[in-house]
């Protein structure tokens, strides 16, 4: 039998069995392959970049002469380029320009004006100089508004009007300044879209919102009032996936100024990965595909663009770089003038780890809306498919925002405002189906709408509340309707809310780049709260009230304050009486217990929720159960469990103390050892029980008549003890220490009450 | 005599609904003031009153220009043309402009009437590109 292979058969790695179990492989992962489009930031069919004018006109662009141009070319040689930048801008080199993108020196305002002249292909190359830690640095100073902003999904599988209504309630309370519906069922449409508008001015104002549908149908909505923007405007990379998205660049354009004509705000929605997908990437990279959409968007004259990999994400993370990629598509987006939503929209992986990791340099560095569709509902009832981030996940947001100082445009938000809010919007929409006599919504959906944590929690769906979507439709029922029936209904405040929602068309202010509204329906924009980042000092920072709201998580508690510890085993009541100042003991089989100078007074409980009677009552029992005589002292010049627990030892006629925290944290020491060192050291105090201060008693006695008994042995799973106690313990600590005087150690007598608790 | 409104200064009077509201209308002159709860309730503004002004979305494309975001007026001055034409019409339009839904001809027709029944030359100009283009890659009709 050879010595260097094992010697058995077909063996597996323990590790690796636990590996292939992990969520993050579930994801699927693909060897780069360009010439299939699987590749994230370059290509070797990229085209090289090029710019050739004559008579002001763009007659080669990155390498393809005109009379080869696709449609995507040609709408970008006539319409995207400035053709007035072009060679001031062509003739930089990349790695200088991806300098200047870095350098918060550089402005703005000056990047962009030249980048109105880069190709695609030029602007790849820019790119691909870009690290991810340098893409956050650009985002941070490109973006297009100053203050960061979000973005929720609001639907469920039942297409559940009272439910949207709650939900979007809830998502205004939550900070979201856009709202996005779809529909379980097509024909729903025109019902979510009214009951996402009641719904998101019902508590706070100013949301926008929008129902993602066909195109044509999306258009109609905004037209009758009933939407207040549209954003799955999508356009594509490559010219066999734009016709198989049964549109051109100029049909797009055209929608563009269609609802810009009525005015309503819109973006346009392209991101990486699709064409690969569609199985049409011409060999081309992600990127460089992505380019040419965004091109195509502010030749469009569109003010900004939902991006960061949406639906083909899985595609962009399957290779490698994907994830930089994304920050990548992002920032060109925002070099280009334009708002972004990052993406953040479609789950990214099965991977929490992952999921949120790929956020990360959106979240950190602020875009104009972190996530172009939060999932605030649940995942099965996220009609686009389970976002990256979801209702369950809003506490860890709300943290992340607190753990980094960084705005992700959430706010802490209370249970009661909440049950309140969702109670006010499901009753306003059951009361504007009535007034407009659609088909009722019942009060069984209205209450199971206030307390569901998703659809699974509501009645089924009522069969007669498809033909509510027809009513609207058929009837031609308009936004301005839906005022009229909150008003009669006696809903002036959200009535008045949804009008001056519509009111925004008048003026136009909130189709400028990057606007949102606030609650006050005071617009802010690219043009009134321009990013101004330039480096340290500068741009939006978290701090003022902001901050204040932002860290102002509701799980936070006073730290001057004892924590709260729930009691997990019965109270006995005991009462301590100091007899004089402790003496040296004779006895050479006696353990001395040393106590915390709060142990008792003040404090009542260690961090496991072990009454301090009960501690006391257990260790005393163990010693009695080994005959050991015990005396107890009250340490009070120090609150450290290694000098209290040697304290009690060098008073112990054996040398033997065992010390005790009032948190609950115990040492058994001898008088000779140094005091940091000890016999056993019970650490990790959430994890220990009554019968481990039990064994400690028993263990003790036999150290006392020089015996070496087995360690008592508190179990650690791997539990995250610090995050769940360190708090706690520093709390317990601080008051212990706050006890502590010069005294010099008092002798103690206890009386346990009543009858004592029996043994465990 | 009252002093005329100081002119529209793009630079300084954004947004415009709250430095300059006396410059914003609803299409049949109702001025934004006028727009409350209390008109809606007693039938004075209908759905057709929350529209955009050509005056408003030129005032936007000016806006956009003087504040470094040029691109966006090319948008808002094709959108100022087509208030002047009928939801119906509109999206007729954008159909006729998806691939394989028209012919040359078609497009030049829709041109025209964008000329002649509309005054929007700007919309005009993107449909006879659209017709080039449309025309070299192929894109016509299923059978023509």
């Amino acid at each position: 039998m050879s010595r260097t292979s094992i010697p058995l058969g077909g063996v597996r790695s323990g590790r690796f069995v636990a590996l292939d179990k992990r969520p993050v492989n579930l994801d699927g992962f693909v060897d780069e392959a360009p010439d299939l489009g699987f590749v994230a930031m370059h290509s070797p069919h990229d085209p090289p970049a090029g710019l050739h004018l004559e008579n002001g006109r763009v007659v080669e662009l990155d390498s393809r002469e005109r009379d080869e141009f696709d449609l995507i070319d040609l709408f970008i040689a006539d319409q995207a380029i400035d053709i007035a930048v072009a060679t001031e801008a062509m003739a930089i080199s990349s790695l200088d320009f991806a300098r200047w993108m870095v350098d918060p020196a550089v402005p703005a305002t000056e990047l962009r004006r030249l980048a109105a002249g880069l190709t695609p292909a030029r602007a790849v190359e820019i790119l691909n100089h870009l690290n991810v830690v340098e893409l956050m640095m650009a985002a941070q100073k490109l973006r297009a508004r100053r203050t960061p902003s979000n973005q929720a999904h609001v639907t469920n599988a039942k297409d559940e009007p009272a439910l949207i209504a709650a939900d979007a309630a809830s998502a205004t309370l939550a900070g979201f300044r856009e709202v996005e519906t779809t529909v379980a069922v097509a024909r729903d449409a025109p019902a979510n879209a009214v009951a996402l508008l009641i719904g998101s001015q019902s508590v706070v104002g100013g949301a926008i919102s929008q129902c993602a549908v066909e195109e044509r149908t999306e258009l109609l909505l905004g037209l009758r009032g009933l939407t207040s923007y549209a954003e799955t405007v999508s356009n594509y990379g490559t010219e066999a996936v734009f016709l198989d998205g049964d549109d051109t660049p100029w049909s797009k354009a055209f929608l563009a100024s269609a609802y810009t004509s009525r005015g309503l705000k819109l973006r346009f929605t392209s991101g990486s990965g699709v064409e690969v997908l569609m199985a049409n990437a011409e060999g081309r990279s992600m990127l460089y595909l992505e380019a040419r959409c965004l091109a195509m968007t502010r030749g469009s004259g569109v003010q900004g663009v939902q991006n960061g990999g949406i639906d083909g994400v899985a595609i962009t993370g399957s290779v490698p770089g994907g994830a930089r990629e994304l920050m990548a598509e992002n920032v060109l987006a925002m070099l280009w003038g334009l708002e972004v939503a990052s993406g953040n929209d479609a789950m990214f992986s099965e991977s929490e780890t992952r999921r949120v990791a790929r956020t990360m340099p959106q979240l950190l560095a602020g875009t104009d809306f972190i996530c172009s569709g939060y999932g605030s509902i649940p995942r099965y009832d996220n009609m686009f498919g389970p976002s990256n981030w979801n209702a369950d996940d809003l506490d860890d947001w709300l943290v992340l925002q607190r753990d980094f100082e960084v705005d992700g445009g959430l706010s802490p938000f209370a249970e009661d405002d909440v049950l309140a809010g969702r109670y006010r919007a499901a009753r306003a929409v059951q009361d504007v189906f009535a007034e407009l006599g659609l088909p009722p919504i019942a009060d069984d959906s209205v209450h199971a709408a206030v307390v569901a944590h998703g659809s699974y929690d509501t009645p089924a769906r009522a069969p007669e509340m498809g033909r509510a979507a027809d009513a609207i439709l058929e009837r031609g029922i308009t936004g301005i309707d839906v005022v009229t029936a909150l008003a009669k209904r006696g809903y002036a405040e959200i009535a008045d809310r949804v009008l001056r929602m519509l009111k925004q068309r008048l003026s136009g202010d909130y189709l400028q780049t990057a606007a949102i509204l606030d609650p006050d329906f005071h617009v802010l924009s690219a043009v009134n709260d321009a990013n101004d980042y330039a480096g340290p000092g500068t741009g939006y920072r978290l701090c003022g009230a902001r901050r204040d709201q932002i860290v102002a998580i509701r799980q936070a508690v006073d730290p001057h304050q004892a924590p709260v510890v729930p009691l997990r085993w019965p109270r006995i009541g005991f009462s301590l009486v100091e007899l004089g100042p402790a003496s040296l003991g004779t006895d050479r089989g006696e353990v001395v217990i040393g106590l915390g100078p709060a142990f008792g007074r003040g404090l009542d409980r260690t961090l496991a929720g072990i009454d301090h009677g009960q501690v006391l009552w257990q260790i005393l029992a163990g010693l009695e159960e080994q005959g050991a005589p015990v005396r107890l002292v009250r340490i009070w010049q120090t609150s450290d469990v290694a000098f209290i627990a040697l304290a009690a030892a060098k008073l112990s006629g054996s040398g033997i103390g065992v010390g005790i925290q009032s948190k609950g944290t115990t040492v058994i020491h001898h008088r000779s050892l140094p005091p940091l060192s000890n016999l056993e050291l019970f650490s990790v105090a959430p994890l220990m029980t009554p019968e481990h201060y039990r064994s400690i008693g028993r263990n003790a006695a036999k150290y006392a008549r020089n015996e070496h008994p087995e360690p008592v042995l508190v179990d650690h799973l791997g539990e995250a003890i610090e995050p769940r106690y360190h708090t706690k313990a520093a709390a317990l600590h601080l008051i212990e220490t706050k006890a502590v005087t010069s005294e010099r150690a008092a002798e103690l007598s206890v009386s346990f009450d009543g009858s004592a608790a029996d043994d465990a | 005599m009252p002093e005329a409104p100081p002119p529209f200064d793009p630079r300084q009077d954004y947004p415009v609904s709250e430095r300059r509201p006396d410059l914003v209308t609803t299409p049949a002159g109702i001025p934004l003031a006028a727009v409350t709860l209390e008109a809606v309730i007693a039938g004075e503004i209908g759905a057709n009153d929350l529209r955009v002004t050509p005056e408003a979305l030129e005032r936007q494309a000016q806006i956009s220009i003087a504040h470094g975001r040029p691109a966006l007026a090319t948008n808002f001055r094709r959108a100022v043309e087509l208030t002047r034409v009928p939801d119906e019409r509109l999206l007729e339009i954008y159909d006729a402009l998806r691939p394989r839904r028209s012919t040359p001809e078609q497009l030049e027709e829709i041109a025209q009437e964008f000329e002649e029944t509309y005054a929007a030359p700007l919309n005009a100009a993107l449909v006879r590109e659209a017709a080039v283009a449309y025309l070299r890659r192929g894109l016509l009709p299923n059978g023509n």
